[in-house]
């Protein structure tokens, strides 16, 4: 990998469980290289170390041991923390927790406003952040009226007014509905598409499946790394870890349990119609 | 021991220039052990719903009874309404307060009255329920569990109180899904063991397709449709239109059928696609 954006070595990230308690390792000893303008998703079950890694990549956390590179600036380096944030930002899965102010468009300009930014590059940047979402419609609003999912693309709207060159996505999409759901996760794709690096943290295999990239986490050190066909090949190791396999996986096996020959590299629910009918 | 819903109304903000009618004449009947799904996109009256279901809100015009009593009667005490129905809210490992985890169960069943001997029973088989050991645990700080694990005392905490409706709001969110899978089968069983009413809130349409008897569908604070699953997921225009999907293996089989008629649409479990789709490829040759 030639570009990358983040460089994760030997990451080592323990916490203190309680007065007497030893501590825990939540992550143990990772590499890892984030390519710029790539879409990964990580996926593990809880407790794997997954939102720890993330919150390491912007420095909201700090390694115990080990570095991790935003830019190629450590994130240690305490005079360059906001270089580091404004590089990588972040959206958490409950949008109540994220959203701070009575009105949208002020709660998107909150982070613009803390960098110093003219009040009329933030206009801009604010509209511009609400279209992207499609919520400047609503942008006048107090976010307390809006939906769940509409929550979730302010909170995303305040994260691209930061211009962010990467965007690390914490299960996104937990607390949506189906439509809030569906619609958190085209903007994702479309932000990707437009060259922001996405890293997205889910339990929905489905979505990890949309990714070029799938890294598992297990007890704090990745289990596996590969396209999402690699990836999901190996449903069985899946399974193991208490993990899923999207839908169109888990019917593909099942039908070639029962002699049925289906290419391995069907993954999507679209993939499986194609087959099935062509 | 049934619900009944009768032309339940509820406006918050009444009179102000936001008001909103979040139910708008709702009615449905629940039958005695029933295992029933309430679905609805965010803001469709659901939360307002449950809450009128176990008193915290009042309906400004309706009733809801529960197993005979009218628990929107002024006169009905509170702690009736809180016996016959327990409600376990989304996110419920919040909730636990206690320095152990036999103290935070213990909490439900000691404001009901009961001695120290019958809250301990109680107690220890709630824990049974949900799966966790009381002897492992009970002197334990539930801050030291894993987060399913906390969720599952949370739930105790509830099901310790022998609540003749248990009422569980999207009782797995946030959960990988193995916690999801096993919280589930935890909420069948308990519904088996105690014969209850067992309503679930949830976004997840593959769980309401797999474990409910009857699913209800609100939509702008009216029920928008009510039926069993295959009833409701078999009107997916309607569906998407409010916000809401098919259960992914349905959504699957009515895009296969769309585009060949050999193909049957109305199919929800995954053994039955398989078969299915195994058939069609079969005659295909």
């Amino acid at each position: 990998m030639n570009d990358s954006i983040l460089k994760i070595e030997n990451l080592i990230f323990e916490y203190a469980q309680y007065e007497d308690g030893e501590n825990v390792r939540a992550v143990d000893d990772v590499s890892l290289e984030i390519e710029r303008g790539s879409f990964t998703a990580i996926i593990g079950r809880n407790g794997s170390g997954k939102s720890t890694l993330a919150k390491n990549i912007n420095g909201l956390l700090l390694p115990t041991s080990g570095t991790v590179y935003v830019n190629g600036i450590d994130t240690c380096d305490e005079s360059q923390i906001w270089e580091v944030r404004q590089t990588v930002g972040m959206v958490f899965q409950n949008p109540d927790n994220q959203l701070v102010s009575t009105i949208v468009e002020d709660d998107v300009a909150f982070g613009p406003e803390n960098m110093g930014i003219a009040p009329e590059e933030i206009r801009l940047r604010v509209d511009e952040a609400l279209k992207a979402v499609g919520m400047y419609e609503h942008r006048k609003k107090a976010p307390h009226l809006l939906s769940g999912g509409q929550k979730q693309r302010i909170a995303i709207a305040g994260a691209i007014a930061m211009k962010p060159e990467c965007i690390v996505f914490d299960e996104p999409t937990a607390m949506l509905d189906p439509s809030g759901r569906r619609d958190v996760m085209n903007i994702i794709k479309d932000l990707n598409k437009e060259g922001i690096t996405v890293v997205l943290i889910t339990h929905f295999m489905e979505e990890a499946a949309s990714a070029d990239r799938v890294i598992i986490m297990d007890r704090g050190v990745i289990l596996a790394d590969g396209t999402p066909q690699e990836i999901f090949k190996e449903s069985d190791k899946i399974r193991e870890i208490n993990l899923d396999v999207p839908l169109a996986v888990n019917l593909a096996d099942r039908l070639r349990k029962n002699g049925i020959d289906v290419p391995q590299n069907i993954i999507s629910t679209e993939e499986l119609i194609e087959w099935v009918l062509s | 021991m049934g619900i009944i819903v009768k032309n339940i109304t509820h406006i918050y903000s009444e009179g102000l220039p936001h008001e909103t009618t979040a139910l708008d004449n709702v009615s449905f009947e629940i039958n005695d052990g029933e295992f029933v799904g309430i679905i609805g996109h965010t803001g469709s009256g659901k939360s307002t719903l449950l809450q009128h279901l176990n008193g915290l809100l009042k309906p400004k015009s309706g009733s809801i009874i529960v197993g005979g009593t009218d628990i929107t009667d002024p006169a009905c005490k509170l702690r009736d309404i809180r016996r016959k129905i327990g409600l376990v809210f989304q996110y419920p490992e919040y909730q636990l307060f206690e320095e152990t985890v036999a103290r935070d169960v213990a909490f439900g069943p000691k404001n009901l009255g009961l001695t120290e001997e019958e809250t301990e029973m109680r107690v220890k088989e709630a824990l049974g329920l949900v799966g966790l050991s009381y002897d492992e645990l009970k002197d334990k700080s539930p801050f030291e569990l894993s987060g399913g694990q906390k969720r599952r005392v949370a739930i105790a905490g509830v099901v310790a109180m022998k609540p003749e409706v248990l009422i569980l709001d999207e009782p797995t969110a946030g959960l990988d899904p193995k916690a999801h899978r096993d919280i589930l089968d935890m909420a069948e069983e308990i519904h088996e063991h105690e014969g209850n009413i067992t309503i679930l809130v949830s976004h997840n349409m593959a769980d309401i397709a797999r474990l409910c008897d009857r699913v209800i569908v609100m939509d702008k604070g009216h029920v928008a449709l009510a039926g069993t699953p295959k009833e409701v997921f078999s009107d997916e225009k309607r569906l998407t239109d409010i916000g809401l999907s098919l259960p992914p293996v349905s959504y699957l089989m009515h895009r296969l059928n769309e585009r060949n008629a050999d193909i049957k649409a109305d199919i929800m479990d995954i053994d039955a696609a398989c078969r299915e789709i195994q058939r069609f490829l079969g005659e295909k040759g």
